[in-house]
């Protein structure tokens, strides 16, 4: 007999000071926004409930048959997921048993279950037309290249970065820069960031990330406003997101491939807005909305024109006058 | 009017102002253009380089602009910014006829410069617009970009940061417009070095500009 233990979202609501919790949600509500709630996400298979009972927990309890008692045990904190943020994944709609094995439907789990190969990524969305426009082929062979596979062979899965259970296709569908941005670090500091997570695949400890940038001017600024990915992949320009990310040695180091006109964030980070905006919006809108600002790449043409124009009647003005100050001498 | 009457115009401090200010905004426009039009291909000076060049004398400038502010409120240096609105486009007409024809034709200044006449009307307005409208608002753009955290985000759903940058390139632009005409009626005088070399001893020898 299987019991869920304590809810850790429940338990930090729990120990919010209701008064304030409810003015803020009153607040919320009169501003016009309403916190994302559970009745909001997409609804998680119903065949998943049994499954989400022990491992959305800290705890589970379990009838142990040896001893005729109720056990309460602490859940492997690899092992729990995050149930609303599963929800809002991509993969929201599946069963647990269309990746996992049907047989993990009972309990204690067969300890050979755990010596069954898992699916890849590849394996539902390889060869399939359906997802032919993602190119995942084309992903698997560029990751190939990466320093990360490089390095770590077949024990650097999809999975390290993109975590199936939660992934959401932020580059592709978000139009708001800065989110993407953020989930897209957010990939890379979970391990570059967190020694435990990185000695998963190195015995070294992770390096200081802010020491080894320190040649970047604006560093936070830099950090905020664009992904890792920028300088440390090469762009592909088939693919949405480039996943040869390369050796430190390798990765970009100079200034004005992002900072000038044809600035190379254009083909990567900027690259689905752009084309978002202007199908939209038209090529005006799209630059009055701009929300960015990279020195050296945003040129505005009729600034442009009007500056040069006034230059060039200051210069002429500047000749004249001279030139008549010469004659007339 | 070639008289070898000369007028201690610019004393020490401003002369010392007027030489940091005059290095730094040089920096400043070399460096911003280079940011500003960057090429991979043709790059005049590194970015990292230009960048940090330009923070530099962004806040050297800027220090230095308190030292002509508080200087022209303390000194009596001041009374020479004293703009009378009252029939100021007469004035300017006049000084723009001089500069146009009159000067051409051996007419005397309009506003010949003494002790209490430092700038013809012309200059008292290109002065005032670039050092209280152009450089103040370039320092607190320029301050703004250093510090863009202190930016609002959005303004009417424009970026905050964007509009400043806008606003920080275009002023800027406009000083570079201000310098070549700066230096270029500084040239206009008995002998085009004149007003080079007053800059530097603090003497202005009255002849007619």
């Amino acid at each position: 007999m299987l019991k869920s233990g304590t809810r850790t979202s429940a338990f930090l609501f729990n120990s919010m000071d209701m008064r304030s919790s409810f003015h803020f949600f009153l607040l919320l509500f009169f501003l016009g926004f309403s916190p994302k709630t559970r009745a909001q996400e997409k609804a998680l298979a119903p065949e998943n409930d049994l499954c989400l009972k022990c491992h959305t927990h800290q705890t589970f309890t379990f009838k142990n048959t040896l001893t005729d008692h109720m056990d309460n045990r602490m859940m492997n904190p690899l092992y729990i997921l995050d149930k609303d943020h599963f929800a809002n994944g991509v993969h929201a709609k599946f069963k647990c048993t269309d990746c996992h094995s049907a047989d993990y439907g009972t309990y204690p789990h067969n300890a050979e279950l755990k010596l069954e190969p898992l699916s890849s990524c590849l394996d539902c969305h390889g060869g399939d037309e359906k997802y032919a426009a993602y190119q995942f082929e084309k992903i698997d062979e560029e990751f190939k290249k990466s320093v990360h596979f490089q390095k770590s062979g077949d024990s650097f899965t999809c999975s390290k970065c993109h975590n199936q259970h939660y992934y959401q296709a932020q580059s592709r569908k978000n139009s708001d820069v800065s989110e993407i941005v953020r989930f897209s670090n957010e990939m890379c500091m979970s391990c570059h960031s967190n020694n435990s997570k990185f000695q998963l695949i190195s015995e070294k400890l992770k390096p200081a990330l802010s020491q080894i940038h320190e040649w970047l001017p604006n560093q936070e600024l830099h950090f905020a406003n664009v992904r890792c990915i920028e300088c440390h992949t090469r762009v592909a320009d088939s693919l949405a997101v480039s996943h040869n990310i390369l050796p430190k040695e390798k990765a970009l180091k100079n200034c004005v491939e992002c900072h000038s006109k044809n600035s190379m964030l254009e083909a990567s980070l900027y690259k689905y807005k752009n084309l978002q905006t202007r199908s939209q919006k038209g090529k005006l809108n799209s630059i009055i909305s701009n929300k960015s600002y990279v020195i050296g790449a945003y040129q505005n043409e009729w600034l442009n024109r009007i500056s040069i124009l006034i230059f060039l009647l200051t210069l002429t003005g500047v000749c004249i006058h001279l030139i008549a100050r010469i004659v007339k001498k | 009017m070639t008289s070898e009457k000369k007028i201690y115009f610019y004393p020490i401090w401003l002369r010392i102002w007027h030489g940091i200010n005059a290095l730094g905004i040089l920096i400043l426009i070399v460096t911003g253009i280079n940011m500003q039009y960057s090429n991979p291909r043709l790059e005049l000076i590194n970015f990292n380089l230009a960048v940090n060049l330009h923070n530099i004398s962004g806040i050297l400038v800027s220090v230095n602009y308190l030292v002509f502010f508080f200087g022209n409120i303390l000194t009596p240096n001041s009374r020479y910014y004293r703009l009378k609105l009252r029939g100021l486009f007469k004035r300017l007409n006049l000084q723009i006829g001089y500069y146009t024809s009159g000067m051409f034709k051996n007419q005397p200044p309009p506003f010949p410069l003494n002790e209490k006449r430092k700038f013809n009307p012309m200059q008292k307005v290109a002065y005032l617009m670039a050092m209280y409208i152009f450089v103040p608002g370039l320092i607190i753009t320029g301050m703004a970009l250093l510090f863009p955290e202190l930016i609002i985000e959005d303004v009417y759903s424009v970026s905050g940061v964007f509009l400043t940058a806008i606003l920080h390139a275009s002023l800027g632009f406009l000083v570079s417009i201000f310098l070549i005409i700066h230096l270029y009626v500084a040239t206009i005088g008995k002998h085009p070095l004149n007003n080079f070399k007053s800059i530097i001893n603090g003497y202005h020898e009255m002849n007619g500009h």
